[in-house]
């Protein structure tokens, strides 16, 4: 492969993004973060859902797959678990994922499948002109909303937690830096990296905004706290590790953290799969065919 | 006897399945053909369950309206099949039951005790008196009380009651084929086939001991029929299976649902198989099955997967994606009794004109029907090759009554077809963005899996351009639409005519049929000259079959409501259908309700249409 340029990773598409909406800084972190880690653009596939930030695949030049409201999730785990090889990282916004796709935002982390996972969180629908996302609070009203928000929160972080996700972060669409930072390491993570980014929509959000988040935003990682969780770890610890994640993931108010919360050593979804198919990962789905199957061994339960 | 029909029935989870098995094993090994018959409640255990087990000379594809011996282990099956046993025929029950009233038997529907307290004239009949029913009707009562003889074999070979009576099944086969006079070896060879170790040994043992035994001799009698080895005897559904493994199927999803599951868990049973090597993944839900395996297709892989109603439901959003993206996609579906939960373990062809056209919007897609295990084997291999080669989703219908059908075939005829004619593109050298959707005029552009060196592309569900990028361009529009609706020309141009339709017999009277009436249908003809049989293979896109039907006497049957085949021959023919024979109460058409059916259209007093309605 000729040496890349981050210019490189980005499509001849123009985003049609509102002026200082969010999606801007995550694709550009995203951009930098697979230059950066010199991904083979034909090896990485960028898969998403529908919304706003659905949008992104089409802004990156490597392979990408723009998919259905909710379903990004599954469609990203059946291409990676076909072909383990690939650099897979699906991206959606809050409703997609936690509305719509709630259930295999649950499922995927079950499963732990090796890719990244970023959510883009504005709060709000924006694509249909900004009605109550899953995580927009209880009796909170947007300016696109007639009347107070009279359904509450998911915390995506905790949702991620109770799933099994073994390798928990958030970031700001606004840090592109430190966001960039958080993508690398979640593509590097072996397992279900799940990336929660704080977005403000500027066109439908003006509760959350540059101005509110300013303030509140600190770096978790900067007051010492350290995420790994590694295999093993002695129960007493591990529930340590646990209380110090819930009570990071909760906090939303004055002091907003950012960073990584969790980070464990888990088998894969593909590791797993080798007790069902002992030669995977190196015969894996995509390629095919490689031997002629015995259909006479399978007959012969059959055979009268 | 040319042909012959065993049932057995008891309460779900009692054996009964072990003892079909049995049944069909053993008399296969003494030469005969079989076909095996199942139809449960959707029930774990204790629900009322019955299996038929037809032989006979020729390979069988039918079963009869009534039988000729039921094994009875229980009273509820004595209340139930009351009416389903020939005259002449024979009933082996349990006389400890005759004790019962029909009140006592919890399980029977209500709608079935107000029929018999209607029939026997009081509001709780006994079963002594349901019993004498059978024996006015000709049937011969024979009583057998499976379970002292378990204790009494037991004793004899120093083997607590607890364990014997745990061959509860195979005493009641060996009964059965002793008093119809088939020798005791086929019967041994069918255990071995069973089980294994101390299990086989006992049960080997309790065989033997029932055959010591006197039993009366019956008027007719089971002999050898010239055993002949290389048969195989499997379910459709393990059909459809190893279909798909011999179609080269590398990734399977699934979420549970009868009757659909027992496809997924033989392929999770046989992942490392040599030459398999399938990935199967249970997911969360039908969207998520359906939605993974377009993912794993997009990669590369050959990826299907397996439902019933409910899911198929939830997969229609997921369809229309492959459809619209181009992915290559097998969706088996195994029909069950609908609306909504319905009837999760009746049969049905209630979804015929769903699978060809559910969904939003307009996509290209292929829908293929099986009629019997070997066509599911044989079908689930083209589905596979069409959805490359057309690069499409490919829907292929069975239903439950196949599902769980189970018939001995000679193994040669499983056959691995060489099907292929895919299109794919290869690795260019340099990097550029690739054309996913180039221009071809049979609709179908090279596949790239994601992953090909030398580029990149966008996929999107949305309206897109040439390189996959959103588009609602009008020009574009149309070209896309075109190019896709395109496929479906070319496939009905290069399908071969014999995988569309079969003409098994011409006739003024012609009867059109797809999926499992096809058995029934075909044994029908022998009892019907005059009456001609068309088999539809391909529903969607539907074949040129106009000029077959110019001048003839049309008949559709087939099991639902409206005659959703009739509907569907008349839209796309503009040939009127004369009769339309439906079955919409879960069980499957039988010979005798076919044959009746279509002497009375031959003898002018069939009506238009034309319900079925037997069953248990």
């Amino acid at each position: 492969m000729v040496e890349l340029k981050l210019q490189d990773y980005k499509a001849e598409k123009q985003p049609d993004w509102c002026p200082g909406c969010g999606d801007f800084g995550i694709l550009s972190a995203l951009q930098m973060a697979l230059f950066e880690l010199r991904k083979d653009p034909s090896q990485t596939v960028v898969f998403s859902g529908i919304g706003c930030s659905a949008k992104t695949p089409h802004y990156l030049n490597v392979y990408g797959v723009h998919t259905l409201h909710g379903r990004v999730l599954p469609v990203a785990q059946g291409a990676k678990l076909a072909n383990p090889h690939l650099t897979v990282v699906a991206v959606g916004g809050d409703g997609d994922g936690l509305g719509i796709g709630a259930g295999h935002f649950v499922a995927a982390g079950r499963r732990n499948v090796d890719m990244l996972y970023i959510l883009h969180d504005n709060e709000v629908y924006g694509l249909t002109k900004g009605q109550a996302g899953p995580t927009l609070g209880l009796g909170e009203k947007t300016k696109s909303l007639p009347k107070p928000n009279p359904q509450g929160r998911i915390n995506p972080l905790l949702l991620a937690f109770a799933s099994g996700y073994t390798w928990i972060a958030r970031g700001y669409a606004y840090d592109v830096k430190g966001l960039k930072e958080l993508i690398k390491e979640g593509i590097n993570h072996k397992g279900l990296a799940f990336l929660h980014v704080l977005q403000p929509c500027p066109t439908y959000n003006d509760l959350h905004t540059k101005e509110w988040f300013a303030p509140r935003l600190y770096k978790l990682q900067e007051e010492g706290y350290d995420p790994f969780v590694p295999e093993g770890l002695p129960p007493e610890e591990l529930d340590r590790k646990m209380a110090q994640f819930q009570e990071k993931a909760a906090e939303w108010g004055e002091r907003i953290p950012i960073g990584v919360f969790w980070k464990a050593e888990v088998p894969t979804f593909e590791e797993r799969l080798k007790a069902y198919l002992p030669r995977y990962p190196e015969v894996y789905p995509a390629l095919g065919q490689r031997e002629s199957l015995d259909l006479e061994g399978l007959l012969k339960e059959f055979a009268l | 006897m040319e042909e012959f029909t065993w049932r057995v029935g008891g309460p779900q989870g009692g054996g009964i399945e072990t003892a079909a098995t049995l049944f069909a094993r053993a008399v296969a090994k003494g030469g005969w053909w079989v076909a095996t018959k199942r139809e449960y409640h959707s029930n774990i255990m204790g629900r009322h369950s019955y299996l038929d087990v037809r032989l006979g000379r020729k390979p069988v594809g039918a079963f009869r309206g009534k039988v000729d011996f039921l094994v009875a282990l229980d009273g509820e099956t004595l209340a139930r099949h009351l009416d389903e046993v020939r005259p002449g025929g024979v009933l082996l029950y349990d006389p400890k039951v005759l004790d019962l009233t029909v009140h006592k038997l919890p399980m029977l529907d209500h709608r079935v005790q107000e029929a018999l307290a209607e029939r026997f004239g009081k509001a709780d009949p006994s079963l002594k008196e349901i019993l004498a029913a059978y024996a006015e009707a000709g049937v011969q009562p024979l009583p057998y009380p499976y379970e002292e003889v378990a204790d009494r074999i037991g004793a004899e070979l120093g083997v607590p009651s607890l364990q014997a009576r745990r061959t509860l099944n195979t005493i009641a086969v060996a009964a059965s084929l002793h008093l119809l006079g088939f020798p005791l070896k086929p019967l041994l060879e069918a255990l071995a086939l069973q089980f294994r170790g101390k299990v086989l040994e006992l049960n080997e043992k309790v065989a033997e001991a029932v055959y010591r035994e006197e039993v009366p001799r019956l008027s007719f009698q089971l002999h050898l029929n010239g055993y002949e080895p290389g048969r195989v005897y499997l379910t459709g559904a393990q059909a459809a299976a190893l279909g798909k493994l011999a179609g080269g199927l590398r990734f399977q999803t699934y979420y549970p649902i009868s009757p659909a599951t027992d496809e997924s868990v033989y392929l999770e049973a046989h992942t490392a198989f040599p030459g398999a090597d399938v990935a199967v993944v249970q997911t969360e839900d039908e969207i998520a099955a359906v939605t993974m395996a377009v993912g794993a297709a997009l990669a590369g892989a050959k990826a299907a997967t397996a439902t019933s109603g409910p899911g198929f439901s939830l997969m229609a959003e997921g369809m229309g994606f492959a459809g619209m993206i181009e992915a290559p996609l097998v969706v088996t579906l195994y029909q069950r009794g609908g609306p909504s939960t319905g009837l999760p373990t009746r049969t049905e062809q209630g979804d015929l004109l769903f699978a060809i056209r559910g969904g939003h919007g307009e996509y290209p897609r292929l829908v293929l029907a099986s009629g019997d295990i070997l066509d599911a084997f044989l079908d689930a291999q083209k589905a596979l090759a069409w959805a490359w080669r057309y690069q499409t989703v490919v829907v292929h219908l069975l239903d439950k009554f196949l599902a769980s059908m189970a018939q001995s075939l000679p193994k040669e005829a499983l056959k691995v077809l060489s099907l292929n004619g895919e299109k794919r593109l290869a690795p260019r050298e340099g990097f550029g963005p690739y054309e996913r959707y180039a221009p071809a005029e049979d609709g179908i552009s090279p596949f790239i899996p994601l992953g090909t060196p030398g580029g990149v592309y966008w996929m999107t569900s949305d309206e897109h351009d040439l390189e996959g990028h959103i588009t609602e361009d009008p020009v574009l529009r149309e070209y896309q639409m075109e190019k896709r609706m395109q496929k479906l020309l070319t496939a009905r141009r290069e399908i071969p005519l014999e995988d569309q339709y079969t003409l098994y017999r011409d006739g003024d009277v012609l009867v059109l049929g797809f999926g499992t009436v096809k058995g029934t249908l075909l044994e029908a003809l022998d009892h019907l000259p005059g009456v001609g049989y068309l088999h539809l293979r391909l529903l969607w896109p539907f074949p040129e079959i106009g000029p077959l039907l110019e001048g003839k006497r049309l008949v559709t049957v087939e099991h639902n409501y409206s005659g959703q085949l009739a509907d569907l021959v008349q839209q796309e023919t503009l040939k009127k259908v004369h009769h339309r024979v439906v079955k919409y109460n879960g069980r499957p058409i039988t010979l005798d309700e076919a044959v009746e059916a279509l002497k009375a259209v031959l003898s002018g007093e069939a009506p238009a249409r034309l319900v079925l309605r037997k069953g248990v």
